[in-house]
């Protein structure tokens, strides 16, 4: 598969699988309702508004409580989803998804929307690239970053299913339907081998996934065998999947998040202190220029090509 | 059966001699926690006593054996550094065994110098840092509502505590959804760590600002028992607010010498001040 050669109408926003997921879950499950910071449209819950206007919980610009009111609604046996821009949602109400969320370990769905850089040009405050450093801290959330609109919606009835604190990491970025094998399962925990590689491991989650299979077919072209692998769980980590990865001797992270304790972060901690290997972290380094989307991973190599040159100068290789 | 003067309630159901007792059992066993454990916050502890022994003794509806049976009333003790006194009703109230109290912020103890649900039923929600416990019991609010559940929500925050915007956000919220079925306790005892309330932020007119965010306000003597029960065990019934009880109290209370002085904010007594302490309370 390739995203270069999809159409723009093969690419998807994964808001929109999440909304269609969660819908389909409220309609059998009375007890999930959402909680919104006036952010139903940015979240694309407007239907489930338009459906159960009385499950749909806006507390207005107001994150502290929001996410305090999803865990008030967890007590009452609820299972909110509370649905606010990464950046707001994380950044200004982090001490109440430590202590009422996940200290507390408590029954409720946090979705970052919009993550990452999606947010382009206005700038650094919208910017969600801190939010996983951030949660990864927390003992008990665990954290799903899905790749595609099928993840993502697989991600949806699994956060749902699981009986505590989780936090969908959710793109705006399109991306396009990832090729999975027919009896493909999304389960928490898990990472996926999207494409076999002996030579140089590539980890990725997210937007960042679909980059990293063409870089591997980029690499290919040059003999270089890359395997590619789906990170999309980061708490709990696979750790297996990381010592598997690192046995090849090279491995590359690439998210679309901070270079500093997100994904790359999390499978160093692995490799470092299990089975060390050479090892390269691709992301944003902090504070961005402005941009577009597009531009910004372009002009920080998240592109087949800088993650296939990133790949190939781990390996020693040159360049191409 | 005798009748008191102007109440309905007959004097073998007066609950206010029982409140009085616990409320005099929390603050004694508040006051040998702390010692023991020389750590906490006594002078809360004893300003916030009265209002835990009214509503668990007086107001909530509760199964200690069932502590998450859907039908109980909520409580949020958002002034969560008070675990001497709220530690000290839980147990009296039947949540655990008073044995466990002399763990009290000891090595491994259950008993946190603030509350963890996951360590001790009667729990609902960790607290600690202040600003939380509002939020969460709007969420419990709200989802009572939607149940069309009779359950009631009480959350008792200090009066410093009132200076988190959190408080105000989860505030204006329920101002908006009329959220009846909530209870906003403050404890009013005008001291809060370092200085006076008033001279620090200012809250007045804090009566006149829960007005303003759409809720019904009630300013007692949070040291009258009498009234403290009258008005947290009134029904909702035709209010269409959420209700605002500003709680007069006086930080330290019952003990002279910690009456009014920011040092017994988390001040921990000498020996001979332990004493003393303990025979006032017990007389």
């Amino acid at each position: 598969m390739s995203a270069n050669a999809a159409s723009a109408a093969d690419l998807f926003d994964c808001r929109d699988a999440f909304a269609r997921s969660l819908e389909a879950l409220a309609e059998a499950d009375q007890r999930i309702v959402t909680v919104v910071n006036d952010s139903l449209g940015s979240s694309k819950l407007n239907g489930f508004n338009k459906r159960w206007p009385e499950r749909t919980i806006n507390v207005g610009i107001a994150e502290q409580d929001m996410v305090g009111v999803g865990a008030g609604l967890a007590n009452g046996g609820k299972i909110p989803f509370v649905s606010a821009a990464s950046c707001f949602l994380t950044a200004r109400a982090m001490e109440q998804i430590k202590a009422d969320i996940a200290y507390s370990n408590v029954n409720v769905k946090l979705v970052g929307q919009s993550s990452g850089i999606a947010y382009g040009e206005l700038g650094p405050t919208h910017h969600s690239i801190e939010d996983m450093a951030w949660l990864r801290l927390l003992p008990n959330l665990t954290l799903i970053v899905p790749s595609d609109p099928w993840e993502t919606a697989e991600a949806v009835k699994a956060a749902a299913a699981l009986d505590g604190p989780v936090f969908l990491r959710i793109s705006r970025a399109p991306v396009p339907r990832l090729e999975r094998r027919q009896d493909a399962r999304f389960e928490i925990g898990k990472a996926e081998v999207l494409r076999a590689g002996n030579d140089v491991a590539l980890i990725a989650n997210g937007t960042m996934v679909t980059r990293a299979l063409e870089a591997a077919q980029l690499l290919a072209q040059e003999g270089i065998s890359a395997r590619v692998i789906n990170m999309s769980t980061v708490a709990p980590l696979d750790a297996e999947a990381v010592r598997s990865a690192a046995a090849t001797g090279a491995v590359v992270t690439i998210e679309e998040g901070s270079v500093r304790g997100g994904l790359g972060g999390a499978v160093a901690e692995v490799i470092a202190t299990s089975h060390p290997c050479r090892m390269r972290i691709m992301g944003f380094p902090g504070f961005l220029p402005t941009g577009s989307v597009d531009f910004l991973f372009e002009h920080f190599g998240l592109t087949p090509a800088g993650i296939a040159a990133s790949a190939r100068d781990l390996l020693g290789r040159g360049t191409a | 059966m005798a009748q008191i003067a102007g109440d309905t309630r007959t004097l073998a159901n007066d609950p206010v001699p029982l409140i009085r007792e616990k409320a005099r059992t929390i603050r004694l066993t508040a006051l040998r926690m702390v010692y023991a454990a020389q750590l906490g916050h006594p002078g809360g502890d004893m300003s916030v006593a009265d209002i835990l022994a009214t509503l668990y003794f007086g107001v909530l509806r509760y199964d200690p054996s069932n502590p998450s049976a859907p039908w109980r009333d909520r409580f949020v003790m958002s002034k969560g550094h008070c675990t001497g006194a709220f530690y000290a009703t839980l147990a009296e109230a039947g949540f655990f065994d008073r044995a466990l109290l002399d763990t009290y912020m000891g090595p491994l103890s259950r008993l946190n110098g603030h509350p963890n649900r996951n360590y001790l039923p009667g729990v609902e929600t960790n607290t600690g840092p202040l600003g939380h416990g509002m939020p969460v019991a709007v969420g419990m609010a709200i989802a009572g509502k939607m149940d069309g559940a009779d359950y009631r929500v009480f959350v008792v925050t200090g009066d410093g505590e009132q200076q988190e915007g959190s408080n105000w956000e989860a505030g204006m919220a329920a101002g908006h959804r009329k959220l009846a079925n909530l209870t906003l306790i403050i404890d009013r005892n005008r001291l809060q760590q370092g200085a006076r309330v008033e001279d620090t932020n200012t809250l007045e007119p804090l009566a006149d600002k829960w007005r303003a965010f759409g809720w019904e306000v009630a300013d007692i003597n949070g040291h009258d028992l009498r009234q403290l029960h009258s008005v947290l065990s009134a029904p909702v019934g035709d209010r269409q607010k959420p209700l605002c009880v500003i709680a007069n109290t006086v930080k330290g209370r019952g003990i002279s010498f910690m009456e009014d002085d920011v040092k017994w904010h988390h001040g921990i007594p000498n020996a001979q001040q332990y004493q003393q302490a303990l025979e006032e309370l017990s007389q």
